[in-house]
């Protein structure tokens, strides 16, 4: 299982590997309008953009180390940002712009505030939290005709319905056909994953990676981490509006629920149970887990009981089982012998402590004999 | 530049810990290519002193000036780029990434791609290290990561290094191409050098400086240092214990 | 005069409840250093006990409120520190992710139980009127059972040897257990009296808001924004951010709307955190009260 994991990342991180998922989307690109089924090219469409969301998180958090708990704040702003751009222009190129500009300007001015302040990474949780917290309570309240942007209501809760939407850039009739729509989504998805892929390759990317893994050191080389880590926020969040305004050519429809903490809940949950520290991994975990609560029975933002009940399961039960935390260092990924000897001792051991104390000891001593026999970790704890 | 240019010096420098003073009033000044030596026991406040010169703690008070300007205000990237290279007293690198790729991320902040690559080729032959070119340096034994560090702190051309217990963790061997290297490296950079290895700093020392108590006890040649009483009282003394 | 009177009223009940919803909070985040993001379900729990006992047992609303909830969310805390917590110390994202989990986790089990409708508890005591105003005698009672906690917080940790014998570990654990204090009976029994200082706080605010699975999402984020800004004296910084975040949000509030009122507390917040980074008290001190 170590030996898989470890494939996995490597594969994720090599050229191959990136090569292999480009092409796999390409040939998606091409094959599924031949199938005929507008149904299933609609929810194909549905998953692109929550696989661009994820991957606009599995980029900050697996790369630039910045665990943003609000994500869905700027797939919101950039929904909104096109649902009122495009009612006042009647035409979507710069709203489709628009889209990512918006959210990436909020993210530049918040992650200002964080970033320069050098709030450390469990206080710029709390702030995105709060941010996206109050800009949920903030759009919901703005159902009064007096909440109008140009021509655009906001209308509060009841949430902007009949959005435009894409045309072809310049002539405002000619909306793009289904198919069209389709091939621009899936090529906007190759285009992220396939431009993240190179800016990770580049010495841009290269600090950055750096900057998660020692701040100080990047920083007595004379980086300025500051910068960066905003530089990967503000990309973070452009991607993410361009989630946002993608899912509203889905539906045509966007509401509050764009901001709701339960996505942006669900957008960590992807990343986390897909491999922080990669990109095909999110993308896997966002589709299976979208495809788990569409057959629980609810939708992206529902409130179902079984989706939190068993979301919360999963995220607990993966912090526990993954014994050296889930913000692996590089060095864990490509560390290959005794990681999943020391998980099982871990288990065994933590098993041990639940029994009834007539069969604690043997249990125990299984476990301490299977770390024993594991080689020394090298490492101790997590930063944080 | 001239040899008798002053390179560092430091006015009043104090680094207060709620009621603690760790650096207390320091005036510390030393020349262009010098190889200065920084003793004291434990808790004199030498780490602390290196941390205020690189921005990792704000000083409570008093001034910094490198090369004639004011970088009190500078912070820790800022001071970077003017110069000033540190290795730490626990090895700070990028224990994730290998050996070859910590050394290239501190060319690239100087060199455009290709000549970054040539870079640290170089470097990692003189640092000895190119048998473990594509190990991640987390995995490295602890005198090789101090090897890694000095590695990144050279690929910097800083014109004053600080080097904090350099041979820490080091065999006798790699102690001895230490201070090889560290000669070498004085040729092109003034040094600051925090050791407890009195052997070690016999061998490379001209002017030694002594802390305790955060503040400068006494500052001499390595001869004089060691006849000194006082020293021996508060150091030595106590060392020997 | 009397619009001024029930201003100042307002203010006092914005603090207490800020001050109210941060107090466990600071037990658990301030001393322990625990991200608990499971906070919000805490103080709904304490909520649903208040419901629970009243609705269906018929037990006084007193005794709900000041003795049952906090005992059983204390008694949820407990359990959750053996198989959740204590296997996370020290991991901060680890710990928030995994507290998040459990969040999730309790709104999921609550709902199942009682469904995801909203559910009030009828405020005791009536009104009083106050000139042309008239406002809740609870809201008065509130403040000072703020008043009385916040006090009672203080006794025990300057005044008691458990009090010190806390402080003592949060600050250095090893050095605690060489004195034969064990750091994780410590911790466990922390942990637990925070969760049930949070569930005395939601069952206090109970009668004020409405009770809901999904209401501790609204409590969460302001409870860590206040023990946050407060800093590293975790219960007077605690009672300062509030101080400072209540009267905002309270006049902005009455001047404007109170949806304002939030956005310009969270502004507040974000401004004092870029001028003290680490909280309004102290950088350097690591005092635990």
């Amino acid at each position: 299982m170590t030996d898989l994991m470890t494939s996995f990342r490597r594969f994720d991180s090599s050229r191959h590997g990136t090569w292999v998922v480009a092409g796999v989307m390409v040939v998606l690109l091409f094959i599924l309008p031949v199938l005929d089924d507008p149904l299933l090219l609609l929810q194909v469409r549905y998953y692109i953009s929550m696989i661009i969301l994820a991957l606009s998180m599995a980029f900050i958090w697996g790369f630039g180390g910045i665990m943003c708990f609000g994500q869905s704040m700027f797939f919101g702003l950039g929904g909104y940002a096109y649902a009122i751009a495009v009612g006042n222009f009647g035409e979507s190129t710069a709203p489709f712009f628009l889209a990512m500009i918006v959210p990436a300007l909020f993210a530049a001015f918040l992650g200002y505030f964080m970033f320069f302040g050098r709030l450390n990474d469990v206080y710029v949780a709390v702030i995105t939290l709060a941010v996206t917290l109050a800009l949920y309570y903030f759009i919901n309240s703005t159902s009064g005709d007096e909440y109008t942007i140009g021509k655009a209501r906001l209308m509060g809760f009841n949430g902007i319905s009949s959005i435009r939407k894409f045309n072809w850039p310049g002539d405002s009739t000619a909306l793009l056909s289904a198919n069209h729509l389709f091939y621009f989504a899936m090529g906007l998805l190759i285009a992220t994953y396939v431009g993240l892929k190179l800016l990770l390759g580049s010495t841009f990317g290269r600090v950055v990676v750096a900057v998660k893994e020692n701040e100080l050191r990047a920083e007595l080389l004379g980086y300025d981490v500051r910068l960066y880590k905003l530089a990967v926020f503000v990309i973070g969040a452009a991607i993410a509006g361009l989630a946002g305004c993608l899912s509203i050519n889905y539906k045509n429809f966007i509401s509050p629920n764009a901001f709701h903490l339960s996505l942006a809940a669900q957008i960590i949950m992807w990343v986390l149970v897909g491999g922080v520290g990669t990109l095909l991994g999110p993308i896997i975990g966002c589709v299976v887990l979208l495809y788990v609560s569409f057959i629980l029975g609810t939708g992206a933002s529902g409130g179902g009981l079984n989706t939190y009940l068993i979301f919360g399961l999963i995220v607990m039960i993966f912090v526990l089982v993954i014994p050296q935390g889930i913000v692996p260092t590089l060095r864990d990924w490509r560390e290959q012998g005794g990681r999943y000897r020391r998980m099982t001792a871990g288990a065994v051991l933590s098993m041990a402590e639940q029994l009834p104390a007539s069969s604690r000891a043997p249990v125990r001593a299984f476990g301490e004999r299977m770390l024993g026999l594991a080689p020394p970790s090298g490492h101790s704890g997590n930063k944080g | 530049m001239a040899e008798n240019d002053v390179i560092l010096e430091t006015r009043g420098l104090t680094m207060r810990f709620g009621g603690v003073v760790a650096v207390n009033n320091v005036d510390f000044s030393m020349k262009e290519g010098e190889l200065r030596c920084l003793i004291g026991p434990n808790g004199a406040g030498k780490s602390t002193f290196f941390k205020c010169l690189t921005r990792q703690y704000k000083p409570s008070a008093g001034q910094v000036f490198f090369r004639g300007a004011d970088i009190t205000s500078d912070i820790t990237f800022q001071i970077a780029r003017r110069g000033i290279g540190i290795k730490t007293q626990v090895p700070s690198v990028f224990d994730g990434l290998s050996v070859h790729e910590n050394i290239w991320l501190s060319a690239r902040r100087h060199h455009k791609t290709r000549a970054a690559n040539k870079i640290t080729d170089q470097i990692i032959e003189r640092v000895g290290l190119g048998h473990a070119t594509k190990q991640l340096v987390g995995r490295l034994a602890h005198g090789e990561r101090q090897w890694v560090e000095l590695g990144i702190v050279l690929t910097g051309e800083p014109k004053l290094i600080l080097l904090d217990e350099p041979t820490a963790g080091m065999t006798g061997d790699e102690v001895g191409r230490t201070t090889e290297l560290i000669r070498e490296i004085n040729r092109q950079a003034a040094l600051i050098v925090v050791e407890h290895d009195m052997q070690f700093i016999k061998a490379i020392a001209q002017k030694v400086t002594v802390f305790h108590h955060g503040q400068i006890l006494v500052e001499d040649t390595m001869i004089n240092i060691l006849s000194n009483q006082q020293v021996r009282d508060v150091y030595l003394g106590k060392h020997a214990v | 005069m009397d619009l001024i009177g029930i201003q100042i009223i307002q203010v006092l009940s914005g603090i207490a409840t800020l001050a109210l919803m941060g107090a466990g909070l600071a037990v658990i985040f301030g001393m322990m250093r625990v991200i608990n993001f499971a906070h919000g379900e805490f103080m709904m729990l304490g909520g649903y006990v208040v419901i629970v006992c009243t609705e269906q047992f018929g037990i006084n609303l007193w005794i709900a409120m000041l003795i049952i909830a906090p005992i059983f969310v204390g008694l949820v805390g407990l359990v959750f520190e053996r198989i959740l917590i204590r296997f996370l110390y020290g991991r901060m994202i680890d710990t928030l992710i995994a507290t998040w989990g459990l969040s999730l986790f309790l709104i999921g089990v609550v709902t199942w139980i009682f469904g995801n409708v909203t559910r009030g508890v009828q405020t005791p005591l009536g009104a009083y009127s106050f000139g042309d105003y008239s406002e809740k005698v609870y809201t008065l009672v509130m403040i000072a059972f703020t008043v009385v906690i916040y006090l009672a917080i203080f006794i025990v940790l300057r005044r008691t040897k458990l009090g010190l014998i806390a402080r003592g570990t949060m600050q250095n654990p090893n050095q605690a257990s060489c004195l034969g204090v064990s750091p994780p009976r410590v911790y466990m029994v922390t942990f637990a009296v925070g969760a049930a200082l949070t569930g005395l706080a939601g069952a206090i605010l109970a009668p004020l808001n409405t009770v809901i699975p999904t209401i501790g999402v609204s409590y969460v984020a302001q409870a860590f924004i206040t023990v946050i800004t407060g800093g590293a004296a975790a219960f007077t910084g605690t009672v300062l951010a509030s101080g400072v975040f209540g009267t905002v949000r309270q006049v902005i509030s009455f001047e404007w709307t109170p949806i304002l009122g939030q956005v310009f507390l969270l502004i507040t917040a974000v401004i004092l955190l870029r001028i003290f980074p680490t909280g309004i008290t102290g950088r350097f001190f690591r005092r635990s009260t």
